[in-house]
């Protein structure tokens, strides 16, 4: 189970980006994350992932804190993919950097062999995207955060990648997290949607 | 109708990268000789032979003869192969403190690095010769004095480099990743940001000696550098200066020509060694 | 207005060494843009929607051979040419403010625009005026630094920069990515306005579903090629024509979200038949053999031998 609790996040001297936040997702389970911008999305999915510490609350995994060190089984995928390789490695490199993903994943993600002795710039941004995806599915993650991870891809490659995914999700019961913009998108992905406006009116309402 | 009217490159013989490749090579051989050349020309043209004095360069002297007669090409040549070890000793120095201050100063942040931005600032801030020319009197000049002098004032620019480099490779997404991949700091130090910092740090090296010499060069000639007994750029320069108005101006000019030629050869090796490394414009 | 003809754009890339390789990421592209209307380009990433941009705006770099040619309003559009024209009668709307200058305000770079378009000081304030004002910004927020702007403000005012210069043709590249919709629909609303005032739009998208909200035209682009030029109407009528934009049109998850499998195969490995032999369902030996030609179908062009009538 990953679990946030009353999680909250602010810069030291800003205002609060994210308060008293509480959500959690069972292995296997698809939750869908709506909202517009502004309301924490990305900060929620650092948070989850270990990228940033909460300022209150906490993100619990399986019952315990994250690790602060090792392999984290949050594992978050970004927007855009180029920010998140190394320029100067060959994708060979980049996708071994945990361990070498089965063939059978790189096949059915249709990353050619050929591209393993490329640099990052000379793939497309739906190549390096599928090398990402690639790089944290193996046994060590148990939930995955997708923040917009398809927004800038074509609705072949989008389709391509979520197939491939979810089809590791179910075998593997990894437990995903799927932040979007597209309502479509999400009605097709997810059991189950949390609505950021909601869950703030709710909270107003509560409070009153 | 299809007529290849955008195109924009015409037909050369060599591509570019062969021609910016080739360069490089000539700038090396160009170097590598001079340093070479107190070696291989030994000692014999620094004595006096008070027979050949003033001689206009000719196929004997190419580069004539001073009042003393003598062969100002040896001389020219002793003086830049010294300049060119002081310059090694003392650009790699600067590399050295750049380096370092550079990656602790990018990799820590905080209050080290508020710290050591400011010294740099500091260094920034005061006039280059002046400060070179307090420190290599402070040290009690000669060649150490010169080379602890420009080691000393050199390494900011190169710092502030690495520091910006180390700092944006540092917060990057990949960087950040690989934490939460389970490796550990000095993994992500040897195999993330060295690949970044080194190619800079070789810049940055070749860059600095050009300036390594001239300052060297400088300080030699206004007399706080090397004892007048040895064949140095500057002070030949120096001794030049009364010579100049009574004609003889090939004491002066061919060694400063001498000069200005390994400068900008380095400059041109450390720029094609910048293009190159650089992916953005390596394909040009 | 704009006509793109044949155009091919080859990259020299250094292989292993000293080595040179070429490297054809465009072949044989066509496209034309008439006055008054939104033409869509879409395509995955590395089809070659940005490099088509950038050849229009005469800014390739230097190792890019280009072949075929581009006519503007008339006259072949030489990299000269496109750059006197670039930002007056060329204007490009970029994909975040990343492309403002961080350090000035706004309205000054607004204002920067018109005057370097050829209007007067007291002119091109006026029209910055007119045009902060058309796009509902105040005032106030041409006094403002570029990262003080708010997502959708900031759409707003890159859209004010290229419509400034009373461009004729305005090419707007990736406008909408993870943007929330509510701004996806204004940004489209503003560029076909800028259609029905008798401007030529191209809007470059991977996103099928933005483009058709506004486009009349759709060109979709596949490994540097154009597959197919579309009425927008035909995606809905079902009556597209390409095997690719139909793959593209049921891969959208609110139609049946079904991927093909496979890549766009690389500039290095292109086919030497049709570009999109290698993943299409109803390949057939002669798909294999020769690249397709335009033929009309229904209509409209479409490079496959197997579109039916």
């Amino acid at each position: 189970m990953l679990l946030a609790k009353d999680l909250s996040f602010r810069y030291p001297r800003q205002d609060w980006i994210l308060q008293n936040f509480n959500m959690e997702i069972a292995p296997g389970e698809v939750v869908g994350l709506l909202g517009p911008s502004g309301f924490g999305k990305t900060t929620l999915s650092k948070l989850l992932a270990g990228y940033l510490s909460p300022t209150a609350g906490d993100v619990r995994v399986n019952h315990a804190p994250l690790p602060r060190s090792g392999y984290c089984p949050v594992q978050l995928i970004f927007q855009n993919p180029e920010l998140a390789v190394n320029p100067r490695w060959r994708i060979q490199q980049i996708l071994a950097e945990k361990q070498m993903p089965e063939p059978s994943l790189l096949e059915a993600l249709g990353i050619h062999s050929g591209w393993l002795n490329r640099y990052p710039h000379e793939l497309s941004g739906g190549e390096l995207q599928r090398v990402a995806v690639a790089r944290v599915l193996n046994p060590a993650t148990s939930y995955l955060i997708a923040d917009e991870m398809t927004a800038m891809l074509d609705a072949n490659t989008q389709a391509l990648i979520w197939h491939r995914v979810l089809d590791y999700a179910l075998v593997q019961n990894l437990g995903l997290l799927v932040i979007s913009h597209e309502a479509a998108l999400i009605q097709r992905l997810c059991n189950r949607v949390i609505d950021l406006v909601q869950v703030r009116a709710s909270e107003r309402w509560k409070g009153a | 109708m299809a007529a290849p009217v955008l195109s924009r490159r015409k037909s050369i013989r060599f591509n570019r990268r062969q021609i910016t490749l080739g360069s490089m090579a000539l700038c090396l051989v160009f170097l590598l000789l001079i340093g070479l050349s107190s070696w291989l020309i030994g000692e014999a043209g620094l004595d006096p032979v008070l027979t050949q004095r003033n001689q206009p360069p000719n196929w004997a002297h190419p580069f004539g003869t001073d009042w003393l007669g003598r062969d100002m090409l040896t001389r020219s040549l002793h003086g830049m192969s010294l300049s060119l070890r002081i310059g090694l000793l003392a650009a790699s120095f600067s590399a050295i403190i750049g380096t370092g201050l550079g990656l602790i100063s990018g990799t820590l942040g905080g209050k080290v690095d508020a710290v050591i931005t400011w010294i740099i600032d500091v260094f920034f801030s005061l006039p280059h010769l002046v400060l070179l020319i307090m420190i290599a009197f402070a040290v009690g000049g000669g060649t150490k004095g010169v080379v602890i002098a420009v080691a000393l004032t050199h390494w900011t620019s190169l710092a502030r480099v690495i520091r910006a480099e180390t700092l944006q490779v540092n917060s990057s997404n990949y960087v950040q990743l690989s934490h939460r991949l389970g490796r550990s700091p000095v993994w992500i130090a040897r195999h993330h940001m060295l690949p970044h910092v080194v190619p800079q740090l070789l810049v940055g090296l070749v860059l600095l000696f050009p300036h390594a010499i001239l300052h060297e060069a400088a300080l030699s000639f206004i007399g706080i550098g090397l004892s007048p007994h040895t064949p140095a750029i500057g002070i030949i320069l120096a001794e030049s200066m009364r010579n100049l108005s009574t004609g003889y101006w090939w004491v002066g000019v061919l060694p400063g020509l001498l000069l200005l030629l390994a400068v900008k050869a380095f400059d041109i090796l450390g720029e094609n060694l910048r293009m190159l490394i650089d992916p953005k414009t390596s394909q040009e | 207005m704009l006509s793109v003809e044949n155009l091919s754009i080859t990259f020299s890339m250094y292989d292993r060494g000293l080595a040179q390789k070429q490297l054809t990421v465009i072949t044989d592209l066509a496209l034309d843009v008439q006055a008054g209307e939104v033409m869509a380009i879409v395509g995955a990433s590395g089809s070659g929607k940005s490099l088509l941009a950038h050849a229009i705006l005469g800014i390739l770099p230097d190792n890019a051979k280009v072949s075929g040619s581009i006519w503007f309003k008339g006259d072949l559009l030489t990299p000269q040419r496109s750059s006197q024209l670039r930002g007056k009668a060329i204007a490009l709307i970029p994909q975040s403010i990343g492309y403002l200058d961080p350090l000035m305000q706004v309205g000054r770079q607004v204002q920067r625009t018109a005057q370097l378009s050829g209007l007067s000081a007291s002119d091109a304030k006026a029209a910055v005026n007119r045009t902060f004002d058309r796009y509902g910004l105040a005032a106030a927020v041409q006094r403002l630094y570029p990262f003080q702007l708010s997502g959708g403000m900031a759409r707003r005012v890159l859209v004010a920069t290229a419509v400034v210069a009373q461009a004729e043709l305005v090419i707007a590249d990736e406008p909408t990515p993870g943007l929330h919709p509510d701004v996806v629909a204004e940004t489209l609303s503003h560029l076909s306005q800028l259609a029905s005032e008798g401007k030529g739009v191209i809007l470059i998208t991977h996103d099928i579903e933005a483009a058709l909200q506004i486009a009349d035209r759709v060109a979709v682009f596949y490994a540097g090629t154009t597959v197919e030029i579309t009425p927008a109407s035909d995606f809905y009528s079902g009556k597209i024509r390409h095997p690719y934009t139909q793959a593209l049109w049921r891969a959208l998850p609110q139609n049946d979200f079904i991927a093909v499998a496979g890549s766009q195969p690389s500039p290095d490995a292109l086919p030497n038949g049709c570009l999109f032999s290698e993943r299409c369902a109803g390949v057939t030996a002669e798909c294999r053999s020769e690249r397709p030609a335009f033929r009309q179908v229904r209509g409209a062009p479409v490079r496959c031998i197997h579109a039916a009538r």
